[in-house]
């Protein structure tokens, strides 16, 4: 048996009112390239920023024991001064400085005052060529794709005398071509006796490159697949991702009574902002009746959001095309004001950074989306308003001390419940909730779940967009599957289970679809 | 529902208003009373008309995110240039003129304002190349000369004083009534919110704060219009200024328009999202930049009696200056037009008092630095636990 370069042992990390990590265990032969799997927000990336010191020592209970010693990191630095290193899936390269520059940014050859530059590119060039890149470390980042700039990330982490290589979601921006290559530039070092440990979803990928696969699941590790020893099949690794029980976490709805066609989007397609060329949503139709919960399920980068914002007043993308009835009419939706007039509404997955002024009241935010509701003539109604937030605040039960409150100051589960609250008083009929219960606590959500279900049973529409498939599951009455741009299946909500969606998600993956 | 009153709270919201008035004990006291009065206090009023007006426009710009317009002391230069063309070289009706001088102001905000608001150009680079620019046609206008002097019939509207009807000798008896009748309706208008809400059920702050409140105003008022009146009444400029004050603090509290600059300040993608017009917001705050530099060349080109190619020099810098002393945040979305007013007494009160005192210019440049910097110090550093950020 080989020895053993990494163990992370009774890994436990708790975040304000979530335990983000329970006693996770993961042991990294030397040599061996390992695959961490598990649903979003099972808890991978936090236990790969554990291990690389961005939640330094001290804030975790457990230890990382690596080539036989106790670690203490404080810092990136530190770990990657002992040879691990991680490359994010948010490419970290900054477009206007050259690969050279980037590969050796907080790393400079020379001396502090004077930057040897020739040294700089010389080595560059020599990794370069390692990772198979023919382009000269002079050039440009924004210059070469975003295949090239994974390898160039790759690079960047062999300079840093790399030991043992973290890769979070390598293949998840590139096509089948740049993926192929990037796996196979992997084992290619592990013949020279690399380490790695890759996270991915596309569990053909890990299929093809992972020795070990360990399974994490809220927090927990659940099992660890041995390649020589486990059926490493698809089937038994979505088994282990998702195998858990589904109690009564979900309010049941009385009864349902599902009306007719609300909103029908047809042949919707949308480009990305910067890189035009790159379709983010691919001919997609889908349809919302009245009294409908639909759920669009998928994972980080399926295009979801991107779909949602691009027909809410065209507020994502370049290019769009395709058409949206509302109540058997077509209508444009040029601007986030058409929408909110179709009463269109849609609550962003990221609240703090798109959806609430955080600097200011809950009343402040409460109004903000209709405010021609309290104000006459331009005039704002201050009791008028005082008396809506009031009245939402009861009707959702925002905890605060009054209205007058900072959101800021709330917790993240009252904050979305500010947020639903400021979109319901826009008077929507259909409803795009995107990740309505993220980083939320249970308690909240089931509230939230009760918010949706009393929404529907009034005859509005509800399109929910959600990575936790249990919650789909749970609330849904139909599911879109969304990947990599396109619908790749819609399913009762009777019909499905998480096994169903995820194997539409990995089949779609390899190009079966 | 009264509400406790916490002293400390107070004390935060209040700070600069304290620091105003122990500045003006410590100025009375060093100057043995000359700092107070009555000519003073009407200078104080006179010299920092235009600081009020820019002031007002300038919250705006820095509600949408901290934006500054630069170009302002170029742009009190330009139009008043422009109106001394018109009314000493050529002579033209005064009320003509001045409608011009609005016009070009207007003009002007619009022309930065569609750069900054609808191609993005950040404000810093549009109104840097502004003040630029407008120093130079100011030049170009006045052919380097300065024009002089001004027809009566403009003077009379900005460097008049309201005649008194009474007309007793050494006291303005009208502006004296004019103060008491200011500060009764207000008492009335407040005790009658008061009780509306208090019928209502709504919920209000506590009566007895509330008492305090409006005594303190009043007897500050009454105090300021008492010397006033012992000089020459109120004047004209003064009148310029509280009509702009008055619009402009309903705007930002009262009406949606207002409501949308704080909320760009606060989060631009939340307020786009919310459906309003962001790039419209951005346009306004500039345009009404230009109005308002427009408003305040009028009232300098009067104080002045002339217009000078050199006018309206580093004003943008005191009417900045008075927006963050008044408690406007650096990254926008905070600030209200009374915090304004406080912070352009508090530079007028030292500028004025150090004057009297006989302070060099110079050291009291580093004196109105220092509290300008102490001033953003205390705001940034008061609403977070840390001192220094790791």
């Amino acid at each position: 048996m080989a020895k053993i370069l990494l163990e992370m042992k009774n890994i436990t990390k708790t975040f304000p009112g979530v335990k983000a990590l329970d006693n996770v265990n993961l042991q990294v032969e030397e040599g061996e390239i390992h695959a961490l799997v598990g649903e979003n927000g099972a808890g991978k990336s936090t236990l790969m920023n554990v291990l690389s010191g961005i939640y330094p020592y001290g804030t975790y209970e457990g230890n990382i024991i690596y080539n036989g010693e106790i670690c203490k990191f404080n810092n990136i630095k530190d770990s990657e001064e002992k040879g691990i290193v991680i490359i994010h899936q948010e490419l970290a390269l900054i477009p206007y400085m050259t690969i050279g520059e980037n590969m050796y940014l907080g790393n400079e050859r020379g001396k502090a005052f004077s930057i040897n530059w020739n040294e700089t590119y010389g080595e560059a060039d020599k990794y370069l060529k390692i990772v198979g890149l023919e382009e000269s470390s002079r050039t440009l980042i924004k210059d070469i794709g975003v295949g090239k700039q994974q390898l160039v990330e790759i690079a960047k982490a062999l300079a840093k005398k790399a030991r043992l290589l973290i890769l979070d979601e390598p293949t998840a921006s590139l096509n089948e071509d740049d993926s192929k290559a990037l796996l196979d530039l992997l084992l290619k070092f592990k013949e020279q006796g690399m380490t790695s440990i890759i996270i991915s979803h596309k569990l053909n990928e890990i299929a093809y490159v992972a020795d070990k696969i360990t399974v994490i699941r809220d927090g927990s590790t659940i099992e660890t697949l041995d390649k020589t020893k486990d059926d490493i099949s698809e089937k038994r690794i979505i088994k282990g991702m998702v195998g858990r029980e589904l109690t009564d976490r979900f309010p049941k709805r009385e009864k349902k009574n599902i009306g007719k066609l609300a909103m029908e989007v047809k042949n919707w397609n949308v480009y990305h902002p910067l890189f035009t060329e790159r379709k983010v949503v691919d001919n997609v139709s889908i349809k919302v009746n009245k009294g409908e919960v639909v759920g669009i399920a998928g994972l980080m980068g399926a295009g979801r959001t991107e779909l949602a914002m691009s027909i809410f007043g065209k507020s994502y993308g370049t290019r769009i095309s395709g058409q949206i009835f509302i109540d058997g009419k077509e209508v444009k939706l040029n601007t986030v004001q058409d929408a909110i007039d179709n009463k269109l509404a849609y609550v962003t997955e990221d609240r703090k950074g798109n959806g609430l002024i955080l600097s200011k009241s809950i009343k402040f935010n409460t109004s903000l989306a209709n405010m021609s509701a309290v104000s006459k003539n331009r005039v704002i109604d201050a009791d008028k308003e005082y008396l809506v937030a009031e009245e939402y605040r009861d009707k959702l039960k925002t905890k605060c001390p009054t209205v007058e409150q900072n959101v800021g100051n709330l917790s993240g589960g009252n904050q979305q419940k500010v947020l639903l609250a400021k979109w319901m008083f826009a008077q929507p009929d259909i409803l795009i909730l995107d990740e309505p219960t993220r980083g939320i606590d249970v308690g909240a959500k089931y509230e939230i779940y009760c918010i949706i279900n009393d929404l529907v049973a009034a005859g509005k529409s509800v399109i929910m967009i959600s990575s936790e498939l249990p919650e789909i599951l749970g609330v849904a009455d139909r599911i879109y599957v969304m990947n990599e741009g396109k619908i790749v299946g819609e399913i009762k909500g009777e019909e499905a289970t998480q096994e169903l969606i995820m194997s539409r998600i990995v089949k779609s993956s390899k190009g079966e679809q | 529902m009264e509400k406790k009153i916490n002293i400390s709270e107070i004390l935060k919201k209040y700070t600069m208003v304290i620091v105003l008035v122990v500045l003006i004990i410590f100025f009375s006291v060093n100057t043995e009373g000359r700092m107070i009065l009555p000519q003073n206090v009407n200078n104080l009023i006179a010299q920092n008309a235009y600081v009020f007006i820019l002031a007002t426009g300038m919250l705006f710009c820095i509600l949408t995110g901290g934006n500054i317009d630069l170009s302002v002391g170029s742009v009190v230069c330009f139009v008043a240039a422009v109106g001394g063309k018109m009314m000493v070289d050529g002579k033209m009706n005064s009320y003509l003129t001045i409608l011009v001088m609005l016009l070009v102001g207007i003009a002007i905000g619009a022309w930065q304002g569609f750069w900054i608001a609808y191609v993005r150009i950040p404000p810093f680079i549009v109104t840097l190349a502004g003040m630029l620019v407008f120093r130079g046609l100011s030049n170009v206008v006045l052919e380097g000369q300065t024009l002089a002097p001004m027809p009566e019939s403009y003077l009379v509207l900005f460097n008049n004083y309201i005649p008194d009807v009474f007309g007793r000798e050494g006291f303005n008896v009208t502006c004296f009534a004019i103060g008491v009748l200011v500060c009764l309706i207000y008492v009335v208008l407040t005790l009658k919110s008061h009780n509306d809400r208090v019928k209502k059920g709504y919920q209000v702050a506590p009566l007895g704060g509330t008492l305090i409140k409006v005594a303190v105003i009043c007897v500050a008022v009454l105090l300021f219009m008492f010397r006033l009146s012992q000089y020459k009444g109120i004047p004209n400029s003064l009148v310029w200024v509280v009509v702009v004050i008055a619009i402009y603090s309903y705007i930002s509290s009262k009406t949606t328009t207002g409501r949308y600059f704080y909320a760009v300040g606060g989060n631009e993608k939340a307020t786009k999202l919310s459906g309003i017009n962001t790039n419209k917001v951005y346009f306004l705050a500039y345009l009404n930049m230009g109005l308002l530099a427009a408003v305040a060349g009028m009232v300098t080109m009067a104080r002045m009696n002339s217009a000078t190619p050199t006018a309206g020099g580093n004003y943008e810098m005191d009417a900045i200056g008075s927006c963050f002393i008044g408690g406007a945040s650096a990254y926008g979305g905070i600030g209200t037009v009374p915090g304004v007013i406080i912070g352009v007494m508090l530079m007028g009160v030292l500028n004025l008092g150090m004057s009297i005192m006989g302070i060099d210019q110079n050291i009291q440049k580093v004196v109105k630095g220092l509290v300008l910097l102490a001033a953003v110090i205390f705001d940034v550093v008061s609403k977070r636990k840390a001192f220094i950020v790791k």
